[in-house]
């Protein structure tokens, strides 16, 4: 890992990590030892990520702000051949979940993920969890700044937060840089969008947004913050939540509850008052500290006098470069997209041997780097567009090469009733019928950017409210029932699906989607996406087409 | 096992806690409790004549009363801080860090275990009112009592 332009941990770090591990040994052996109760146990383990599932327990691990190095990767690998049954998902937060994990196994997992400065704290419980944010971050030559050294210095600020870890509820923070909003900004409890004035980096600050039972767009609450006031800012807002969000009902616990009741402008003249009181507590680091953290982002030394010519000869790779590739800052490099999605798979999920060898071709072609995106698939951010042919090869053996990015394929789905202790229905077998009844690579193009979500509860953890389409399983009468969603999205134009009546049955719910699409392929005009088109023709004729 | 914890000097204050509504209403008392859904700052122009603030935990999961207790000291407050009711190990860390100096938790700890709570941690990345220098202090020494 030596040439990374990643954070790396120095040995303040390191030692906090550490101790966590013999924190969570201790805990785990007086557990099996019968001194701790299942009971007494609970809060300690969710804690550290470790839910009780189904069938067996997961871990899920932090990824934080999706970023990976090739090295860290080969150690997620050999901890889903070694714990697991051979794989590992990745989630709509940028996190790997491993989900066959025995409980006395959990503390030598923990340990392995030290050794290459990772670990599973706070990616569980009533506390701030990972920061998320753009996987197109440092690379884009859209963003205004690089979103990663805010995102690093929330992780370190939020870690062991000793008055923001027994919240309401959850707490979910992302950061983003650019106009387009690769990361459901504002589907976040805060969102921070870096914006530009007058030559300085700020933040505008966006509070209470989420899914779950009740979807909100996050309101802005204040359009500017600097990155030396970050800090004492998020105080504020977190301690408000904290004295003021609901705790008499965990389904109105989450800040935007809070928000939406009180009204914005009353959270945001509270918040104001809080902020004029924590500017003078100094919890702002130094701008030395801001520094030494970005430092560590600085542009890799990028190879100049690079080609930008692309060799398309072979039709299989052209449709690959058009689909899954993306424009990179620097002359001669591109973003390259591993869909994790392939037909007959399931979202999001990559076997051991996938992930080395993604850690491989990073390695060899990407600086070293790999990036976790929120819809459940991975980048690699800096490949020489010469390398394309070569990396293209490599996915397309190891069945990584889906030309689907953005396409009716490419569906975010929670684990669902197959893993899901919480969940009502299954998702990832319609995940897969869906998939199936699309597979044709023509005619998932032809239909465009159509994002496709699918929840298996109502706690939207497949981000079903935010899909162009979206699916949320509920139980009826013990029999699983699909409803269907229109016109939702969590990018730049952020908006809220709308259910189109009554739920269907598994099949019932493909082929409902069929006749929504049919519509739109009737309808659209001139470059519209699906969701364009939607928007301007409103329900009716897709509600006319599904029931009439 | 502890049935009472304090991390201050000298005798612990013995005047029963009275409500913060009954403390605001009279003016001889010098101890007040401090429910989840109180608001800490009604007590800052009292400071002066407090001794005691005991903050009620009716249940471990409620952090309410982390931020009344870094209120209180953040406005100065330097009477004894006592962390009341379902108060367990895990939490004496965190209780430290926003202030708290004593503890009397409706099942005594084990001394042992808190001890090793207490040491497990030698680096913390927040400021806060309890002194300890947060690791950017601690990168950079010269900034550290910044």
């Amino acid at each position: 890992m030596g040439d990374l332009t990643m954070y790396r941990y120095d040995s303040y770090d390191q030692a906090i990590v550490d101790a966590r591990v013999e924190e969570f040994r201790d805990q785990t052996q007086r557990r099996l030892a019968g001194q701790l109760t299942e009971d007494q146990f609970k809060p300690l383990r969710l804690m550290n990520g470790l839910y009780l599932q189904l069938h067996a327990y997961m871990l899920r691990v932090a990824i934080p702000y999706g970023t990976l190095s090739a090295a860290q990767m080969r150690v997620l690998g050999g901890i889903a051949r070694k714990y697991d049954k051979g794989y590992g998902h990745f989630t709509t937060r940028q996190n790997l979940q491993y989900n066959w994990i025995k409980l006395s196994d959990a503390p030598d997992i923990l340990a392995e993920l030290a050794k290459v400065e990772m670990h599973a704290i706070q990616t569980s419980g009533n506390c701030i969890r990972n920061i998320s944010s753009d996987q197109y971050a440092g690379v884009d030559a859209a963003e205004v700044a690089d979103p990663r050294p805010w995102a690093e210095l929330l992780r370190q600020w939020s870690t062991f937060h000793p008055e923001f870890t027994y919240l309401p509820r959850k707490f979910k923070i992302a950061v983003i840089a650019a106009d387009e909003d690769r990361s459901a900004m504002r589907l976040h409890d805060i969102g921070l969008k870096l914006v530009s004035r007058d030559g300085v980096i700020g933040a505008e600050v966006y509070a209470g947004g989420g899914m779950g039972r009740t979807p909100m767009v996050a309101p802005l609450i204040r359009d500017f913050v600097t990155e030396d006031e970050i800090v004492a800012y998020l105080e504020a807002c977190l301690r408000v939540y904290n004295r003021y969000g609901r705790r008499d009902n965990k389904y109105k616990a989450r800040i935007k509850i809070l928000v939406h009741e009180i009204g914005v402008e009353e959270y945001r003249r509270q918040v104001e008052e809080e902020f004029a009181h924590m500017r003078q507590q100094g919890l702002n680091p130094p701008v030395e500290e801001l520094a030494r953290i970005r430092a560590f982002f600085a542009p890799p030394a990028y190879e100049t006098g690079l080609s930008d010519k692309i060799d398309r000869a072979d039709p299989a790779f052209a449709l690959w470069v058009d689909r899954n590739v993306a424009a990179h800052k620097a002359a001669g490099y591109a973003i390259v997209n591993i869909s994790l999605k392939p037909q007959g798979g399931i979202p999001g999920d990559a076997s051991a041997e996938q992930m080395e060898l993604v850690a491989d071709l990073a390695d060899r072609y990407s600086l070293g780097e790999i990036r976790v995106t929120h819809a459940q698939n991975l980048v690699l951010p800096h490949v020489r567009k010469a390398d394309l042919p070569a990396v293209w090869q490599a996915l397309e053996e190891a069945g990584l090469a889906e030309a689907n990015l953005d396409l009716i394929t490419d569906i975010i789905a929670c684990p669902g009733l197959d893993y899901c202790a919480l969940a009502n229905a299954r998702a990832i077998p319609v995940a897969q019928k869906i998939a199936a009844r699309f597979a044709d690579p023509q005619r998932q193009r032809d239909l465009g950017e159509l994002k496709l979500k699918i929840s298996g509860c109502i706690n939207a953890c497949g981000h079903h409210h935010a899909g162009h389409i979206g699916i949320l399983g509920v139980d009826r009468k013990g029999v699983e029932n699909y409803q269907l969603l229109l016109g939702g999205s969590g990018a730049q134009d952020a908006s809220l699906g709308q259910i189109t009546g009554p739920g269907f049955s598994e099949d019932g719910v493909v082929e409902a989607i069929e006749k929504v699409t049919d519509i739109y392929l009737e309808q659209r005009q001139d470059g519209e996406r699906f969701l364009d088109t939607y928007r301007r023709i409103g329900m009716k004729p897709f509600k006319e087409a599904i029931y009439g | 096992m502890a049935e009472f914890l304090s991390f201050r000097d000298g005798d612990a204050a013995q005047e029963p806690a009275v409500t913060v509504e009954a403390f605001t209403g009279q003016s001889n008392a010098t101890a007040v409790r401090i429910e989840p859904g109180d608001d800490a700052r009604e007590l800052l122009p009292h400071l002066g004549r407090i001794a005691l603030v005991e903050v009620n935990f009716p249940v471990f999961g409620d952090g309410r009363g982390y931020s009344a207790a870094r209120i209180l000291r953040e406005s100065g407050y330097d009477g004894e801080l006592r962390a009341v009711g379902d108060v367990l190990v895990d939490q004496i860390v965190a209780m430290r860090r926003c202030g708290f100096d004593s503890f009397r938790p409706d099942k005594p700890l084990d001394d042992a275990a808190v001890e090793r709570a207490l040491n497990r941690y030698a680096d913390v990345y927040q400021r806060t009112i309890d002194g300890r220098s947060p690791v950017w202090a601690k990168r950079r020494p010269e900034t550290q009592n910044g």
